[in-house]
């Protein structure tokens, strides 16, 4: 089998994905054409020799719709010959777009890919492409389907996690993501979006707030009780797990991912492609996979997914010096640690989608390139990213510097 | 054109009324020949130039309760020919056509083009109210006897002739699927606020309304027809959907554990058939609906409760050479809460009552029970002060054993106490005539030793109310070894009187409702002690489909009650009889701790006025704690019913139960029985009793031998039998 190389990535900052988010006025063709322009741009890249570019998006409507990877490619001057695929699985698409562009490569079937994703959310709202698992009774009854905070509000309260708790996740995520940018540690990877004159509209992530303490959390009421109880989720998640008495809602807005604007671009190739491209290779991956999992917890993908490609890959928990996880949900980080026991400083070091947001469709590939930066800056080795996914899904990759 | 079950006149305006009026039956009903005769109808109406348009009426005392549910059995036979002789495809595609006849031609009358009316008076349900929403005008009387509504989930079905379509394009599609869930009896008013109905009018002129509409010039296109037609909730995939649905998903799954067909098919023709035009959507619900008749669910459903308890309350069991008897005058004697309880549904079913009790002020307490219940009713609008004032004139409150005197029957329901009942018993046959029936509502003391206080042992006999009363509708009938057939038919005339379903079963310890639901009970104490989490206890007995878990279960009929029980049995029948684990368990709860159920505010949960909650020491009673994520939560489910199962054909064997249709319908009445499997006996026929035996089997090499299965079974195992093939309710026994 062929290795699949990273040979860079880069990231749009994070806007806050509201009509007065800094990215709000930038369409999201404009977001994955700043990401692949400066992916040519930084590696003097021939084009022409991208086989593929493959684009997660979760809500592939409106002004991102018919194949947005297509459409980035041609406006970031790409040319006729480059394709494009858009690919969605829910928050993990970025990160699958990566491993489908890498899976084509080792499969020895392409030579360059560029893999990544793109939302605009404050300008397509979340779920306007609909969500027919929660509409469909023969699939959403089957699903045990709740609602994200509900399944978060669930796996806090199955496994224990109190508001204090994931309070207190949420507090660290912002002064870890606050220190990351004092101390320059996204430079490598994040370039600013800039309007048609080359004047920057956003270059940095702008939900952190380094204040963010337990009383200011506090104050925040649990934003799932209602729903849960009325729309009858809190039922479906305790038939799902029967020895759960009541829900406890501990999840809002402050302890939840972000609403943001962003954009993603990982190039990915094979040894020779790279060598003809006069790049050096960064990290290569060692493996990734996706599977299915909890239906009724909705976001515990991640800790199966993680023993799936653990099992794959012949490596164990301690042979992974770095993790990215996402953080759609603070319960969905404090489980991933309790599973696997983890120190928690090897965990989400730079902050997550708690702090800076969580672009659906682009967030995998954001946090890879997060980890293999963090891998260089700390000169370790290898590192593993993953996500949960709507759905009861995960995915996981590990890459390893080379 | 020749009919047998209308009548058929047209007027000098050119409208024709149908007059359904089916000979030799107090009560229309659609059948293959009703469907017939209407098609034919259609036609005549369409090829008739003069006939401008036509009302549908009925000419009896009601419009019509449905469709006739045997045909559906008649279907099902012949499917079940077909896939012999011709194969399972063939089959289907027969059951299908037939199964959906009647949705084709109420839609064959909808688009016929000229208008039809319904002009309702009376109860008009299921595939009859289906016919009434197929015509292009509706108008009930305001009579207090209309009522329309779609029952069919009650049995395990769904309104399959066009009901789950037309009802989701008249009103908002969470109010559709509010109303097809619930199968509710709806009053005119509020079909008319629903949109179920166009007009409300006296009796005698809802006829008359619907030819006015048609001279008007009521058109012949239902809303659904016209070009532009807009779903009253709109688009089903779209921002408004996403509001609607995934809580109707959930709301389905909490209400009903995923163990109803019928519902899920609801949502399931519901959500496509909004998507389509109605034609398309029709067929998709016709798919769906041939589906679900062919369910064991709905066929256990319908057996159950619509054929078992609707015999059962008719008389089934009633000695035929008894005359029947009209009970006027009822006596009660004890008016705690039960007395009260059976003073209040006798008083309401039109009875005059003697309530008595040691004095006057204890007798006033019992009838002021009706005065509150009744109260209760006018507050919510569904009686008038009249009504209540009637009903408290019909209750006699005294202390005086005397006014029994000309009582049809007496009913004590004092406390569970034999010398303090021995005493009520004396002194009431003082009072009474040699021919009043004596009752008692004793639920533990058997009714035989009762009896020998009484000198006529043949006019004794045992009414067993469960509680509360007049939520309650089941009622055990207890017979004492001495107990004549004049009592039984009294009783039995008593409880129709009352419009409750009787089951008729012979004295023994617990008698039959009881027995099963300690035996529930006791499930339920020993998943704890082994260390089962409580909640999952609790919650897993309702995914078996029982309203409500065994600790909540116990809580309400009180610990203190269960633990005199289980000593009262180890006194009589000695320590093996019990089990050692729940004698230890309530034990601990009862005599350590006190904690007694609801009644002291803690049980196995915590009462406080915003809730209950599990009360979390209870984790400290368990030495063990099992893993719920390892745990086998589909032997949970079945331990909790196949002890109840199994507890039944114990009953049966014993000839504790004579009737398998009593213990199916006694179950599921009484103690709610999951439903959907149609009762106990049912639930072990649909699983058969070979594998029934082998699941016992298995249970009791793991969790002890009372699961062992008893005699009968195994029998019955051995020859492949079946309840209802061995003991079939309809062979006389010769």
């Amino acid at each position: 089998m062929t290795d699949a190389f990273i040979y860079d990535h880069v990231r749009t900052p994070r806007g806050k994905g509201k009509a007065d988010g800094s990215l709000h006025e930038v369409t999201a063709v404009r977001l994955a054409e700043t990401t692949l322009r400066a992916i040519q741009k930084r590696n003097n890249l021939d084009v022409t020799s991208v086989d593929d570019v493959v684009l997660g998006c979760v809500d592939p409507v409106g002004e991102a719709s018919g194949d947005i990877a297509r459409s980035a490619a041609i406006a970031a001057g790409y040319g006729e010959s480059v394709p494009g695929i858009q690919i969605n699985r829910f928050c993990a698409s970025g990160l699958d777009a990566v491993a489908f562009g890498a899976a084509q490569v080792m499969a020895g079937q392409k030579d360059m890919v560029i893999g990544g994703g793109v939302e605009a959310m404050s300008r397509i709202g979340m779920g306007a492409s609909g969500m027919m698992p929660a509409v469909d009774p023969s699939v959403a009854i089957p699903s045990y389907f709740s609602p994200q905070g509900v399944a978060a509000d669930l796996i806090a309260t199955k496994y224990g996690f109190s508001r204090d708790d994931v309070d207190a996740y949420a507090v660290e995520s912002h002064k870890r993501a606050a220190m990351a940018w004092n101390e320059g540690r996204f430079g490598k990877s994040v370039v600013p979006v800039k309007d048609i004159n080359g004047l920057t509209i956003l270059g940095k992530d702008e939900t952190i707030r380094p204040n963010t303490d337990m009383q200011s959390l506090g104050g925040l009421k649990a934003s799932f009780a209602m729903m849960g109880e009325q729309g009858g989720f809190n039922a479906v998640a305790i038939q799902g797990h029967p020895e759960v008495e009541t829900i406890t809602h501990v999840h809002h807005a402050g302890n939840s991912s972000g609403i943001v604007d962003g954009a993603s671009a990982v190039l990915v190739g094979n040894k020779i492609a790279g060598r003809k491209a006069g790049l050096k290779p960064r990290a290569r991956i060692r493996g990734f996979a996706s599977l299915g999992s909890d239906l009724a917890l909705v976001l515990t993908g991640p800790v199966d997914v993680t023993e799936k490609l653990l099992k794959r890959t012949g490596m164990t928990i301690k042979d992974i010096d770095l993790i990215e996880i996402n953080e759609a949900f603070s319960a969905v980080v404090l489980r991933y640690l309790q599973a696997f026991d983890l120190d928690p400083n090897k965990v989400n070091v730079n902050g997550g989608a708690i702090a800076m947001g969580h672009p659906l469709g682009a967030t995998g590939a954001m946090i890879l390139g997060t980890v293999i930066d963090e891998l260089e800056r700390r000169d370790l080795s290898t590192g593993l990213v993953t996500l949960c996914v709507a759905h009861g899904m995960g995915t996981a990759m590990i890459v390893e510097r080379v | 054109m020749k009919l047998t079950h209308f009548r058929f006149e047209t007027d000098a305006d050119g409208i024709a009324t149908l007059t359904w009026d089916m000979p030799g039956r107090s009560m229309n009903v659609i059948t293959q020949e009703v469907m017939a005769e209407l098609g034919t109808v259609v036609d005549h109406v369409v090829a008739t130039e003069a006939i401008k348009g036509c009302v549908i009426t009925s000419g009896k005392d009601a419009f019509s309760g449905g469709a006739d549910l045997t045909m559906l059995q008649g279907m099902g036979m012949e499917y079940m020919k077909l896939v012999k002789s011709k194969g399972e495809e063939p089959a289907m595609q027969f059951f299908l056509e037939a199964s959906s006849s009647l949705s084709k031609l109420y839609r064959k009358l909808e688009t016929c083009g000229k208008p039809f009316a319904a002009a309702v008076h009376g109860t008009c349900l299921g595939g009859a109210f289906e016919l009434a929403l197929s015509c292009h005008y509706r108008v009930l009387s305001d009579n207090d006897k209309t009522r329309v509504g779609l029952p069919e989930i009650k049995v395990g079905l769904f309104p399959g002739a066009g009901g789950t379509q037309r009802v989701a394009r008249l009103m908002q599609t969470g109010d559709a699927l509010q109303m097809l869930f619930k199968g509710e009896q709806i009053k005119p008013a509020a079909a008319k606020s629903m949109n179920l109905a166009h007009a409300v009018a006296p009796r005698e002129k809802i006829v008359e309304t619907a030819k006015e509409w048609i001279r008007a010039g009521g058109s012949a296109k239902a809303p659904w027809d016209i070009e532009g037609f807009k779903n009253p909730s709109n688009k089903v995939h779209s921002p408004a959907g996403m509001m609607i649905w995934p809580p109707a998903n959930a709301i389905y799954r909490r209400e009903t554990q995923d163990n109803y067909p019928a519902a899920k098919a609801i949502l399931q023709a519901c959500y496509e058939g909004l998507q389509l035009p109605m034609d398309l959507a029709l067929r998709v619900e016709s798919r769906y609906f041939a589906h679900i008749l062919r369910t064991p669910e709905a066929a256990a459903m319908i057996r159950s409760l619509f054929m078992s308890k609707g015999e059962l309350e008719k008389g089934a069991r009633r000695p035929a050479k008894v005359p029947p008897l009209k009970i006027k005058r009822v006596g009660i004697v004890g008016a705690g809460f039960m007395g009260a309880g059976i003073a209040y549904v006798s008083a309401q079913a039109g009875l005059n009552v003697v309530l008595v009790d040691r004095d006057q002020e204890a007798a006033d307490k019992g009838k002021a029970y009706s005065h509150k219940l009744m109260t209760d009713q006018v507050m919510k609008g569904r009686a008038k002060t009249a009504d209540r004032d009637a009903l408290l004139a019909r209750i006699h409150a005294t202390p005086d054993y005397n006014a029994l005197k000309g009582c049809d029957i007496v009913i004590e329901a004092v406390f569970e106490d034999r010398a303090v009942k021995a005493e009520v018993i004396k002194k009431v046959q003082a009072a009474i005539g040699r021919r009043t029936i004596f009752a008692s509502n004793t639920s533990t003391l058997p009714i035989s030793s009762l009896a020998e206080n009484f000198e006529r042992q043949s006019q004794f006999i045992g009414i067993h109310f469960f509680s509360p009363v007049e939520k309650m509708m089941l009622v055990e009938i207890i017979m004492g070894k001495r107990t004549g057939d004049r009592a039984l038919a009294t009783a039995l005339d008593f409880v129709r009187a009352i419009r409750k379903t009787p089951i008729v079963v012979n004295d023994c310890r617990g008698f039959f409702a009881n027995r099963c639901v300690l035996n529930y009970i006791r499930e339920g104490h020993l998943m704890l002690a082994e260390g089962v989490p409580a909640a999952m206890i609790e919650n897993m007995a309702k995914k078996a489909g029982m309203p409500v878990g065994p600790l909540s279960l116990n809580d309400e009929v009180a610990l203190d009650l269960g633990w005199k029980i289980l000593q009262a049995t180890k006194k009589d029948l000695g320590p093996e009889a019990i089990d050692a684990k729940q004698e230890a368990l309530l034990k601990t709860m009862v005599v350590d701790l006190e904690r007694f159920g609801r009644k002291n505010g803690k049980g196995f949960y915590d009462y406080a006025p915003t809730g209950k909650k599990l009360w979390p020491g209870l984790k400290d009673l368990q030495p063990t704690k099992l893993n719920a994520d390892t745990l086998d939560k589909q032997e949970l489910v079945d331990r909790l019913l196949v002890v109840q199962a199994l507890e039944a054909a114990r009953t049966v064997e014993e000839k504790v139960i004579t009737d398998v249709r009593e213990a199916d319908v006694g179950a599921i009445l009484g103690f709610g029985f999951a439903p959907y499997t149609g009762g106990p006996l049912s639930y072990i026929d649909r699983m058969g009793t070979k594998a029934f035996v082998a699941q016992c089997e298995k249970l009791a090499a793991k969790h002890g031998d009372r699961f062992k299965p008893n005699k009968l079974l195994r029998a019955m195992a051995r020859k492949s039998e079946t309840f209802y093939g061995r003991f079939n309710p309809y062979k006389s026994a010769a």
